[in-house]
């Protein structure tokens, strides 16, 4: 699935392109070249390589966690969910 | 570029060996200042009965490891890997672990099978002293100075012990760890490296961010977290505790430090106190999640064998932490400083 990119300003470089992924019972971690912008298209600064987007909905930094959802005890699985659930004891 | 004249945070250091304060450091720091290979008699140095808490004890493993730190002026740095200096330590760390030992409840078999998910159960049910949120609503201004003078041991260090595990871990937790580290380490700018961002918030404060500055303030409880988290990097057989220990490290900072955030702001200081702070809860919601999954959960896929010292290592933090975070608070009820002497008499 993982397509490579290539640079504008360096064609022999191979870039990957960003990836997301769930955390179980936590946030997503977004990693890779990737640029936040808000709804108006307004750059959201960011000052790492890997950041962390809120998924509990509870974050007070929001689109960013700030570790709340250890507080109200946020769960949801690390991988895709499926509808309708393959079994009802999941 | 900052000119050669303008104060740099974080790069002033401690180069004298601090007092001693009894048998085990006064015999250590006398040997320290001979030449290795010397004969040492060590003579009959009794144990402590609570070697946590134990000044002395404390202070001399604390300075054994700090050999293999930044080091003292006066001391030769042939003791770094001196065998009777070895001896010497390996004496104190073997009390110092059956005691930390009692201390960490037991991790179950049932625990092992998903080290990701027992991390997060471990510090949901952790039930600590209620530092934090002490601090947050009515700690003082001389409290919070404390709080920050405790922690400077660790802090203007911070990452140091962990990077210990680099070469001893498999490819998956190696990539994690350095995920983490890299971020510590201030992504390539050294002034947005974590100790130097906490010098800035000691020099905000009007502290000292000398490193070792305070070496002779904190009590020996203090002291035991820092010595917990070297011992547990310079065995290679405790890389699991020490993985386990960043893991929790991480998964209990985000939530604490916006609280220590609150307490700064509502005491009238500003960015330049709380940026530390305030990175923390940003970074820790990152570094949390790629410690406890990919760094602690891929070390456990890796070396099974691992899983219980991981999870002993989050344990011990916490069990440790609570005995520190418990002597701050019981000193702060009966009004009295929670190091050695006030901060205003120094």
């Amino acid at each position: 699935m993982t397509e490579t990119m290539r640079s504008f300003d360096r064609p022999d470089i191979d870039i990957e392109p960003a990836t997301i992924t769930p955390y179980r019972n936590g946030p997503y971690l977004v990693r890779g070249p990737f640029t936040l912008r808000d709804q108006d298209g307004e750059e959201i600064p960011t000052s790492r390589r890997t950041i962390a987007l809120c998924r509990c909905g509870k974050s007070r930094m929001r689109p960013y966690c700030d570790g709340t959802h250890k507080l109200i005890d946020f769960r949801a699985p690390g991988v895709l969910e499926t509808w309708p659930p393959e079994s009802a004891s999941e | 570029m900052p000119s050669l004249a303008e104060p740099r945070p974080g790069t002033g250091r401690r180069t004298d060996l601090p007092e001693s304060v009894g048998q085990w450091t006064e015999r250590l720091f006398e040997s320290l200042r001979l030449s290795p290979g010397t004969e040492i008699a060590w003579g009959d140095l009794s144990m402590p009965a609570d070697p946590i808490a134990d000044l002395d004890l404390q202070l001399a493993l604390y300075v054994c490891y700090e050999l293999h730190y930044a080091g003292f002026d006066g001391v030769d740095e042939r003791w770094e890997w001196a065998p009777e200096l070895l001896g010497f330590r390996a004496e104190i760390e073997a009390a110092f672990e059956r005691a930390v030992d009692d201390l960490t409840p037991p991790s179950a078999s049932t625990e092992l099978a998903c080290v990701g998910e027992s991390l997060q159960a471990i510090v949901a049910e952790d039930g600590g002293p209620p530092l934090s949120r002490y601090l947050e609503t009515r700690g003082t201004r001389e409290q919070m100075l404390e709080h920050v003078v405790h922690r400077s041991p660790y802090q203007l260090k911070e990452a140091d012990p962990h990077s210990w595990a680099i070469p001893r871990l498999t490819p998956a937790p190696k990539a994690a760890l350095l995920e983490v580290q890299f971020d510590e380490y201030g992504g390539g700018r050294a002034e947005r490296m974590h100790s130097v961002l906490f010098a800035k918030t000691m020099t905000a404060l009007g502290l000292d961010d000398t490193y070792g500055g305070y070496l002779e303030l904190v009590p020996g409880v203090t002291l035991a977290g820092v010595n917990l988290l070297s011992g547990f990097g310079l065995h290679r057989r405790r890389r699991g505790a020490l993985v386990g220990h960043l893991a929790a490290f991480e998964m209990t900072s985000s939530i604490p430090n916006r609280r220590y955030g609150n307490a700064m702001r509502r005491l009238g200081y500003d960015k330049a106190v709380t940026d530390f702070y305030d990175e923390h809860v940003e970074a820790d919601a990152v570094h949390e999640t790629i410690a406890a999954w990919d760094l602690a959960g891929g070390l456990a896929r890796d070396e099974p064998d691992l899983a219980e010292d991981i999870l002993f290592g989050a344990r011990a933090l916490l069990a440790l932490e609570g005995r520190w975070a418990e002597h701050l608070l019981s000193c702060w009820e009966a009004g009295e400083t929670s190091l050695r002497r006030p901060l205003d008499q120094t």
